[in-house]
C-alpha cells in the first residue's frame, strides 16, 4: 500500500488528472496518498501549518461524484494542491504564520481558492511561510521553520518555503505561493521545483492578505513546466474585485508548451553575473545559456544598469506599504489580543509586540520611517523614482531582447541560522529577483542542475509585462531537453 | 485696538450614494450596529477595494457647481493613524492630487457681493462610530458609517465675520442639495464643518496664529463656535497672552470652545498613493455627462422664481436657499393663482413649523398642492385668514386635504347675512356700555364689538359683512 501511495504521490498533475480522467485512480485514493505523505514527512519537514484531512476527503469525494460518468472533465479536477497561509479559506484558518491571526478564520475565500474549486482541486492544507511573507529562508514563521527536503539543516528558501518544500517532497501535487519579491522563485529554486511569478495585475489578490499591495501576486509552485500552464490557466484573469487586476484576454497557457525556441533573443544582464553570485550558480546559468544556444536561440548580453538600486528601492517601499497594511492587526476586530492593557495605547502597543515576531516588526518600523514627514521625499518618495527607472531599464532591454536570463538566487539552500544574524545579508538574496517585482514583470525560476553539495540551482527567465507564454515556452523546452525539472525526486 | 477676524472652513459632507465608497454595502443612517458593514469595510485582511464610479461623480458634481477646475488625472492616498473606528488603521482620502481645486463661490452679506474662494474639494471613506458603556470601562464600536463616502472641501481664508461664514455654509449646503450630492442632514451628521480662525489687528498683513475647531454639526453653533472663538483670541491679545496654534471643541451648551489634547496635533499621517486601487481618471467625455445631469442652480433659480412668479428678491433668496423649500414652492404656485401668499405662507407658517418641529424641508408633512389649495380657500372667500392657520395646523397633523378639514370641521366663512344678523343683535343687547359708547363716538367700541361678534361665530363669519350690518344695526338705534 505504502508503496503504491507513494508512485501516486510522484504524478505531476498532469500525469494524475489524466489517470483520474481514465478511472485508472480515484480522486479519493489520490487525496488519501498525499495525506499519508503528509503524515509521514510534515513532522521533519514542517511545509504544513494546517492541514485539512478531512475537509480534502470530504472534498476529494464530492469531487469523484461529480466526475462520475462525467466526460468533459476540467484539467485539474481531482488534483490535491497546497496553499500558502497567507491566502484565505473560508472557514479553515489563515494564519500567515503569524501569532497574530493564530486564532483567524476568515469568512471568504480567496479569488483564487474560488477558482481552484470551481476546477474540481482538492485543497489538503495551509503552507508554512515566512512571517507575513516577509523572509528568504521560512525561518521566520512563528510556527516552527521549514527544512529543505534536499538536506534538513538547510533552509527551503522564503517566504513561500512551505509551499516550495511541500511540492518538492512531494506533500501536495502543486501549491500556490505568492511572489513579494522573490518569494515564489526564490524557495522554488532552493527546493527544484518550478514557481512562476505572474504579471502583476494578472491573478487577482483579493483574498491574499497583503504584504506590500503593489508588489505582491500569487502564483504556482510546481513539479514541471506543463503543470505550471495549467495552474496559470485556472488562476489567471481579471477580477473586478481587485482593481489592480489588469482586463485583458489571458491566453491558454498549455498552448505554450512547446519545444521550440528557435530565434528566442535571450537576454543575459551584465549586472546579474557580478560579485556575489556563487560560482557553481553562476557556471549552471551559463551552461543553460549555451544550452539554448544549441537549441537555436540568440543570446545577448544586456544591460541593467539600475539593477544595484533594486534592493534598497525594494526595501523601502515594500515596507512602506507593509506597514500600513499591517496597521489593521491592533487587536481590536479579530486576531491576538493582548491579555491586559491599561488602556487604547497601551492595547495597541502591547498586542503589536505581542502578536508580531521581529523581522515583521522591523520592517514596519523601517516603513513607518521611510512615509514619516521630513524622510518621505528622500525615501519613499526617491525609492518610487528608482522604481520608475529600473522598469524604465527592463523596457530598453525588451527592445533588443524576447527574455532576460540569469540566476534566481546568487546562492543555492543555506544553512538554518547561517544568516538570521545579518538581516541585511539575508535581504541581499533577493538581488535578482526584486526588480521584477518592482518592475511588474513576470518571471519563473526553474531547475538547471545542482551544486557540489547536490543542492538544486535555479535558473530564471524574465518576461514582459503578460509574457507568461514566452516564459513558458522557453521553460518547457530547456526541460524537455534536460530532464532537468522537478519531477526528479528530491530523495526522501 | 480694532481686530480683523480671518476664517476659513473645511467641511464634510456625506455623499447621498446608495452604496459606500468601496464595496456594495448601504450608506442609509441608522439601522442595529454592523449592520451596514462587511469584510470589505470592516478591513479584514485580504480585501481589497473597488471604487464606486457614482462617488467621483457626485464629487465632480459638487467641483463643477463651485466652480472648480476638474483634475483629469487624480489619486487616492492612505491616511494612516491607529484608532478602533477605522478598522483599516488608514483611511482612504487623497493627499496632493485632489478631484476639484480652484473653484469659488459668490456670497451676498449686506448687499456686498463677494467671492469666497474653495481650494480644493476630494473624495475619502468616513469612519465607523465609537459606543462608550455607561460604566466608562467598555467602549463598543459600530462599523455601519466605516466607509460611507466624503467628500472634503476646503475653502480659503476669505470670510472675515459669522455672517459671512454663515453665509457661505448656506449657500455651499444649497448647492449640495441642489445637485443632490448629498442630503446636508446636519443632526444625522452627513454634513459637519471646521473652522479654522485666526484674528490680527486691522490692517496688518500677516495672518495671526490660527486655531482649528472640529466637527460643528448645526448652523448655529458655527456662527456660535466663530464669533466666540474670535471672542476668546481676541481677549488672549488684548492681555498680551499668545494664541496656541491647536485643534479645538466647540461646547454649544456652555458657549465657549476648549482645547483639545496635545496628542491629537501630533499626528503624523504619513500620506503615500493607495497602492490597492488605480488614479482616477475623468475624460472629456465623462466630464460632460456629469456637467450635463447638474440641474438648475440656486442663483439661476432664484432668478427665475423672481421672473417667473413675481415674487420680491428677498422672498425668492430665502426660499431657494433650501433646495426641497424651493421645490414645495414652485410645486404649489405651479398649480396656484397666488404665488405671492404661497411664499408668505412658506416663509412665516412653514418655516415656523419646520423650526419649532426641528423637521428638514424635505421631511415636510404636508404637501405642495394642499398649501396651493389652502391658499385659494382664502382667496375666494371660503374661510377666513385666521381659520386657515387653523386648517394649516390639522394639514401639518394629519396629512390631511384643507377642503376635507374645512368642510368636516364646518369651518367656512359665515356669508348668511341673516345668520350675522342675528348674532350682531345678540351681542348689540348684551353689550349695552359699548353700544352706547359708539353712539357718544367712541369708535374703539365698534372694535370690541367686531371681535365678540367674531368670538361668537368662533371666527367663521365673514369680517366684511360683519362690518357693514354691524353698522346698519347700530344706526338702527
Ligand atoms: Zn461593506
Amino acid at each position: 500500500m505504502e508503496g503504491s501511495f507513494l508512485e501516486l504521490t510522484k504524478l505531476t498533475a498532469l500525469m494524475a488528472a489524466e489517470k483520474i480522467r481514465k478511472r485508472e485512480i480515484s480522486v479519493i485514493e489520490l487525496t488519501n496518498a498525499y495525506l499519508a505523505r503528509i503524515d509521514e514527512l510534515n513532522g521533519a519537514i514542517g511545509a504544513y501549518i494546517t492541514v485539512c484531512a478531512e475537509q480534502a476527503l470530504r472534498q476529494a469525494e464530492s469531487v469523484q461524484k461529480k466526475l462520475d460518468g462525467r466526460e468533459n472533465i476540467l484539467p485539474l479536477a481531482g488534483i490535491p494542491a497546497g496553499i500558502k497561509d497567507n491566502i484565505c479559506t473560508r472557514d479553515v484558518k489563515t494564519t500567515c504564520a503569524s501569532k497574530m491571526l493564530d486564532n483567524f478564520f476568515p469568512p471568504y475565500d480567496a479569488a483564487v481558492i474560488e477558482k481552484l474549486s470551481e476546477s474540481n482541486v482538492v485543497i489538503l492544507g495551509k503552507l508554512n511561510m515566512d512571517e507575513f511573507a516577509m523572509g528568504s529562508s521560512n525561518e521566520n514563521s512563528w510556527y516552527m521553520p521549514v527544512k529543505n527536503p534536499w538536506d534538513h539543516e538547510r533552509v527551503p528558501g522564503g517566504s513561500s518555503g512551505g509551499a516550495a518544500a511541500a511540492v518538492a517532497s512531494h506533500m501536495s501535487c502543486f501549491a500556490l505561493g505568492s511572489d513579494t519579491g522573490g518569494s515564489i522563485r526564490q524557495p522554488a529554486s532552493f527546493c527544484g521545483v518550478v514557481g512562476l511569478k505572474p504579471t502583476y495585475g494578472a491573478v487577482s489578490r483579493f483574498g491574499l492578505i497583503a504584504f506590500a499591495s503593489s508588489l505582491d501576486q500569487i502564483g504556482p509552485i510546481t513539479r514541471d513546466v506543463a503543470d505550471c500552464a495549467l495552474v496559470m490557466n485556472v488562476i489567471a484573469g481579471h477580477d473586478p474585485l481587485d482593481s489592480t487586476s489588469v482586463d485583458i484576454e489571458y491566453p491558454d497557457y498549455t498552448t505554450f508548451l512547446k519545444n521550440d525556441v528557435k530565434g528566442l533573443k535571450i537576454g543575459l544582464p551584465k549586472e546579474y553575473f557580478g560579485s556575489g553570485l556563487h560560482e557553481e550558480v553562476k557556471a549552471k546559468i551559463l551552461d543553460a545559456a549555451k544550452a539554448y544556444e544549441s537549441y537555436g536561440a540568440i543570446i545577448e548580453e544586456i544591460s541593467l544598469p539600475f539593477t544595484e538600486y533594486a534592493i534598497p528601492a525594494y526595501y523601502i517601499i515594500s515596507s512602506a506599504e507593509a506597514s500600513s497594511n499591517l496597521a489593521r492587526y491592533d487587536g481590536i476586530k479579530y486576531g491576538y489580543r493582548a491579555k491586559e492593557y491599561s488602556d487604547i495605547i497601551d492595547l495597541y502597543k502591547k498586542t503589536r509586540s505581542e502578536g508580531f515576531g521581529t523581522e515583521v516588526k522591523r520592517r514596519i518600523m523601517l516603513g513607518t520611517y521611510a512615509l514619516s514627514s521630513g524622510y518621505y521625499d528622500a525615501y519613499y518618495k526617491k525609492a518610487l523614482k528608482v522604481r520608475r527607472l529600473i522598469f524604465e531599464d527592463f523596457q530598453k532591454a525588451y527592445q533588443k531582447v524576447d527574455v532576460i536570463l540569469g540566476p534566481t538566487s546568487p546562492v543555492t539552500a543555506f544553512k538554518i541560522g547561517e544568516k538570521t544574524a545579518n538581516p541585511l545579508e539575508m535581504y541581499l538574496s533577493d538581488v535578482y529577483t526584486v526588480s521584477v517585482n518592482i518592475a511588474g514583470l513576470c518571471a519563473i525560476s526553474l531547475p538547471c542542475g545542482f551544486d557540489s553539495k547536490g543542492l538544486p540551482v535555479g535558473m530564471q527567465l524574465i518576461g514582459k509585462p503578460f509574457d507568461e507564454g514566452t516564459l513558458i515556452r522557453a521553460a518547457y523546452t530547456y526541460e524537455s531537453n534536460t530532464g532537468k525539472s522537478g519531477v526528479t525526486n528530491c530523495g526522501i | 485696538m480694532e481686530y480683523e477676524v480671518v476664517i476659513g472652513l473645511e467641511i464634510h459632507a456625506e455623499l447621498a450614494t446608495k452604496s459606500k465608497i468601496y464595496c456594495g454595502c448601504t450608506t442609509e443612517f441608522g439601522g442595529e450596529p454592523n449592520t451596514h458593514c462587511c469584510p470589505i469595510c470592516t478591513g479584514m485582511p485580504g480585501v481589497l477595494p473597488v471604487l464606486n464610479k457614482t462617488v467621483v461623480e457626485y464629487a465632480v458634481r459638487a467641483g463643477l457647481a463651485t466652480n472648480c477646475t476638474i483634475s483629469s488625472f487624480s489619486k487616492q492616498d492612505r491616511k494612516n493613524y491607529f484608532y478602533p473606528d477605522l478598522p483599516k488603521a488608514y483611511q482612504t482620502s487623497q493627499y496632493d492630487l485632489p478631484l476639484c481645486k480652484n473653484g469659488y463661490l459668490e456670497i451676498e452679506v449686506d448687499g456686498e457681493v463677494k467671492k469666497i474662494g474653495i481650494t480644493r474639494i476630494h473624495i475619502e471613506e468616513d469612519a465607523g462610530k465609537l459606543i462608550h458603556d455607561e460604566s466608562g470601562r467598555v467602549s463598543y464600536v459600530d462599523y455601519n458609517r466605516c466607509g460611507v463616502p466624503l467628500i472634503e472641501i476646503v475653502t480659503e481664508p476669505d470670510m472675515r465675520s459669522s455672517s459671512e461664514v454663515k453665509a457661505f455654509f448656506e449657500k455651499l449646503k444649497s448647492i449640495l442639495e441642489y445637485t443632490s450630492v448629498s442630503d446636508c442632514k446636519m443632526q444625522e451628521g452627513s454634513l459637519r464643518a471646521d473652522v479654522n480662525l485666526s484674528v490680527r489687528p486691522k490692517g496688518q498683513k500677516e495672518l495671526g496664529t490660527r486655531t482649528e475647531i472640529k466637527n460643528l454639526n448645526s448652523v448655529r453653533a458655527i456662527v456660535r463656535a466663530v464669533d466666540g472663538e474670535a471672542r476668546r483670541q481676541i481677549s488672549v491679545l488684548e492681555r498680551n497672552g499668545v494664541i496656541v496654534q491647536e485643534t479645538r471643541r466647540w461646547d454649544d451648551e456652555k458657549g465657549e470652545s476648549y482645547s483639545m489634547r496635545d496628542k491629537e496635533e501630533a499626528h503624523d499621517y504619513r500620506y503615500f498613493p493607495e497602492p490597492d486601487l488605480t488614479p482616477i481618471v475623468v475624460d472629456e467625455a465623462w466630464l460632460d455627462k456629469i456637467r450635463s445631469s447638474i440641474p438648475e442652480l440656486p442663483d439661476d433659480r432664484r432668478k427665475r422664481f423672481m421672473a417667473e412668479y413675481g415674487i420680491p428678491a428677498y422672498d425668492a433668496a430665502l426660499i431657494t436657499g433650501s433646495k426641497p423649500l424651493a421645490d414645495f414652492f414652485e410645486a404649489a404656485a405651479k398649480v396656484s393663482r397666488n404665488a405671492k401668499s404661497i411664499s408668505n405662507w412658506i416663509m412665516g407658517d412653514v418655516m415656523k413649523k419646520l423650526n419649532d418641529t426641528g423637521l428638514e424641508p424635505s421631511d415636510m408633512p404636508i404637501k405642495p398642492e394642499s398649501l396651493s389649495k389652502l391658499v385659494s380657500l382664502i382667496d375666494e372667500n371660503v374661510i377666513s385668514g385666521k381659520i386657515a392657520k387653523q386648517v394649516f395646523d390639522i394639514m401639518w397633523d394629519t396629512r390631511k386635504d384643507p377642503a376635507d378639514i374645512v368642510e368636516k370641521k364646518g369651518l367656512k366663512v359665515v356669508t348668511d347675512t341673516d345668520a350675522i344678523r342675528s348674532v350682531i343683535i345678540q351681542v348689540i343687547s348684551a353689550n349695552p356700555k359699548s353700544v352706547e359708547d359708539y353712539k357718544s363716538g367712541k369708535t374703539k367700541a365698534m372694535g370690541f364689538l367686531v371681535g365678540q361678534i367674531m368670538h361668537e361665530t368662533k371666527g367663521k363669519a365673514d369680517p366684511q359683512a360683519v362690518n357693514r350690518l354691524l353698522k346698519e344695526e347700530l344706526d338702527k338705534l
